[in-house]
């Protein structure tokens, strides 16, 4: 089969345009290099094609999902945990679900702009508490990126001095909505640390961008940039560079080696003419997710590498985790009948519930954040559904018994109910085990030919007691409220309702870092240990699952990884 | 058809001075909300009759009668029928095909225990009949031999819930007025402080 070599050698390739491809772009090309990237999806421009402001009503669908854009028809997600022509499948009694969305900018574009450093302890654990393992590098070394990504992007949030969740370079908070401000008085009482919350969604202008508009439609992707994507803050001034050639709709099959073992550059198809391609570069950076840059890896096979590229230590796959999470709901009396006010403010929560915790006096290691939501928002596909769940707390609490269930005193139940809901998410770090990874499926490929992942996933007890402990934990904050919770809680059979490995879209770890190549993938500069001049700049290379998101790390740690790629390259060692 | 409040409201962001300003003035935020404003004067009409592409006839029949007493119209707002329900529940069969076997199941369920009952169908039965039916089965508690009725019905009400309140009619009557250029966020109105004792 005939493959189209490109005739320049770039001096780098870049394959996926999210947060790490995205910013390893931009400090790349600012630096000089001619940059390849390479994107599954098409381009996607949020000033041009963002749903902000569309009305529930204008599409006959009201924002229900489909299957190209599993996330609701206005979200700026496409794609979701099914891809046409793209399966993956899971070992035997495994559940894990994968999410990708294929455009420019990727998850970016639609994400919870939660912005969290890792903070000191994060980084070294293992001599903590004993378990996981360190990373190879400490806070100190990450303070300064994360100093950096804060004053380009842009992030609000409080300085509280917290000792494991250190304070950004901050833009103002908004003030917290009513129920946020109800939440917080139960925390308080309750000793639950809760501040405002760390989101990179503009509260003044920066560096050209403006400041949020408060729509509270971050995750249709923001027409005039006020929020964090790749597409918004990243890739512009990578094109402004004139060095940055973006391939779109460029599906990457393996990276290719030559004799001596360095990489040459990647294998590609080209989905709109199913024709084979080849990039060639001097340096490789993968940044196309996860489980993505290490399918990549597995799969570049070659005389050197006959267990792929990067995996010459058996370690491309393994300690897969998801951060653990699980909701509860909860009716609050004092919210009925509210008084009617936009409440959409910005697309997520003002406040939030950093971990408060003593693991000593606990039956889990490590901790969670929380996440609050409810209000009024802009009704959509699913409103109000399971209104006898409604009835059902309100009677519970010696609100009177409302009508049959139909009629006018339904019409009114949901009238006065309409914004009586909060909810509490929990986010919490999960602990690398033997049960869970990622290799390749020996029979299964996907429309392309390309073998595709086979996953491996289990929650062990540390995260089924944490998962207890939200539990407990968001039932009496709602309690503390004058409310009751929406459901009973589910039994440990059921994990205390964890989402099944996957859900929460923070899949990581499976190209991990290290000093020792034989317990790790890349160094401690995000450089493949068998092959110099091949990088990951997403969040394979993390070697654990702090409860802080994995986004602004990503950003941090490319960005940091990008630099050292300058570095070395104008010392002549790459 | 791009909607006028979306259109203008972009327009106008992206007139706004980038690097100087906070946001939007006060003047460009009226300006947007005035286009709002006209735009949602658009009346939706509806005076050609509907050939449901999902329902037979009978069934769409059945669909009108029944979302119409889950949520009639009153002093504040008209009914489902009112808004458009059952032309959006005909469009949600089609659109996602997996509801359909329960819906049309339900459907017949609902029509076969109003002739065990009565002797008549769902539409055919008068209204104190159909009442004592759906009291039945919007009844919080399960009723035995009922279950598939119960079930049937709180999925058909919360499809009908979404289908009335997703609305401009139904966001008019909740009092949601979001979806809009807030050039200042100031938090919790005064009035809600009050009212929840903050």
């Amino acid at each position: 089969m005939q493959i189209i070599r490109s005739r320049t050698l770039y001096d780098v390739c870049i394959v996926g345009s999210g947060a790490g491809g995205g910013m390893a772009a931009k400090v790349l090309t600012e630096a000089g290099a001619n940059v390849a990237m390479l994107e599954a999806g098409p381009m996607w421009n949020p000033s041009s094609e963002s749903y902000m402001f569309k009305w529930t009503y204008d599409s006959p669908r009201r924002g229900a999902a489909t299957d190209k854009q599993q996330f609701g028809e206005f979200d700026a997600a496409f794609g979701g945990w099914t891809l046409e022509g793209e399966p993956y499948t899971n070992g035997t009694g495994s559940t894990f679900d994968w999410f990708r969305s294929r455009m420019l900018g990727g998850r970016t574009n639609h994400w919870g702009r939660i912005s969290l450093r890792f903070g000191p302890d994060d980084f070294r654990r293992k001599s903590l508490d004993g378990l996981g393992d360190d990373w190879p590098i400490t806070y100190e070394d990450m303070k300064p990126y994360y100093d950096r990504v804060d004053r380009l992007v842009g992030i609000f949030g409080s300085h509280e001095g917290l000792p494991n969740d250190p304070d950004g370079v901050f833009l103002p908070p908004p003030k917290p909505r009513c129920y946020e401000l109800l939440i917080k008085q139960a925390a308080d009482r309750l000793k639950i640390t809760c501040v405002a919350s760390r989101l990179s969604i503009l509260t003044q202008p920066l560096n050209g961008r403006m400041a949020c508009h408060y729509c509270g439609q971050c995750g249709r992707g923001c027409a005039q940039h006020s929020n964090f994507s790749s597409p918004s803050v990243l890739i512009p001034p990578a094109m402004a560079t004139r060095k940055l050639t973006i391939v779109n709709d460029a599906m990457a099959r393996e990276v290719t080696v030559d004799d001596t073992g360095r990489a040459t550059g990647v294998a590609y198809v080209d989905k709109n003419t199913g024709r084979e391609n080849h990039v060639q570069a001097r340096i490789v950076v993968l940044a196309a997710s996860a489980c993505e840059s290490a399918r990549i890896l597995l799969n570049s096979k070659s005389s050197r590498f006959p267990q792929g590229l990067g995996n010459s230590t058996g370690n491309v796959g393994r300690y897969l985790t998801d951060t653990t999470g699980l909701s509860v709901q909860g009716f609050i009396p004092k919210l009925m009948n509210g008084v009617s006010h936009n409440e959409d403010g910005v697309g997520g929560m003002h406040i939030f519930m950093p971990w408060w915790g003593d693991n000593t006096k606990l039956d889990f290691p490590r901790g969670y954040h929380i996440e609050p939501g409810g209000g009024r928002r802009m009704p959509s596909f699913g409103f109000m559904g399971g209104l006898q769940d409604y009835v059902r707390a309100a009677a519970s609490l010696g609100s009177a018994a409302t009508g049959p269930g139909f009629g006018k005193t339904l019409k009114d139940d949901y009238r006065r109910f309409y914004g009586a809901i909060v909810g509490f998410a929990g986010r919490g770090e999960m602990i690398p085990n033997k049960d869970s990874y990622m290799e390749i499926d020996p029979a299964v490929v996907d429309k392309w030919g390309i073998p595709v992942p086979r996953f491996h996933f289990k929650f062990h007890d540390y995260e089924i007691n944490q998962a207890k402990h939200m539990q407990e934990t968001f039932r009496s904050i709602i309690t503390e409220m004058g409310g009751t919770p929406m459901s009973e809680m589910p039994s440990r059979e059921r994990l205390y309702g964890l989402a099944p490995g996957g859900r929460i879209i923070h899949e990581l770890g499976v190209t991990r870092m290290g000093n020792d190549p034989r317990t790790s993938v890349l160094n401690r500069n995000c450089q493949a240990h068998d092959c110099q001049n091949v990088f990951v700049a997403d969040a394979g290379p993390f070697v654990s699952q702090p409860d802080k998101n994995c986004t602004w790390t990503i950003l941090a740690l490319s960005m940091r990884t990008s630099d050292f790629i300058v570095q070395e390259r104008k010392a002549g060692r790459l | 058809m791009e909607n006028m409040n979306r259109r203008a409201a972009l327009k106008i962001l992206s007139a706004a001075p980038v690097a100087a300003s906070f946001a939007l003035t006060d003047v460009e935020a009226q300006e947007a909300h005035h286009l709002a404003e006209t735009a949602r004067q658009t009346a939706r009409t509806s005076g050609v009759a509907f050939a449901p592409k999902f329902f037979t006839r009978a069934e769409y029949q059945t669909v009108r009668v029944l979302s119409d007493l889950i949520i009639p119209a009153d002093e504040r707002s008209g009914g489902a029928i009112d808004a458009g329900v059952p032309e959006f529940m005909d469009f949600t069969m089609v659109d996602q095909p997996a509801r359909q076997v329960a819906m049309r199941g339900g459907l017949a369920w609902l029509d076969l225990e109003c002739q065990r009952r009565f002797d008549k169908t769902f539409v055919g039965a008068t209204d104190a009949e159909r009442q004592a039916v759906l009291r039945d089965l919007a009844s919080v508690e399960s009723r035995p031999g009922l279950t598939h009725g119960q079930a049937f019905f709180r999925s058909f009400r919360d499809l009908t819930a979404t289908g009335f309140w997703t609305t401009k009619m139904g966001f008019d009557d909740l009092g949601y007025i979001g979806n809009t250029v807030v050039p200042t966020w100031d938090g919790c109105p005064p009035e809600a402080l009050k009212k929840l004792g903050l």
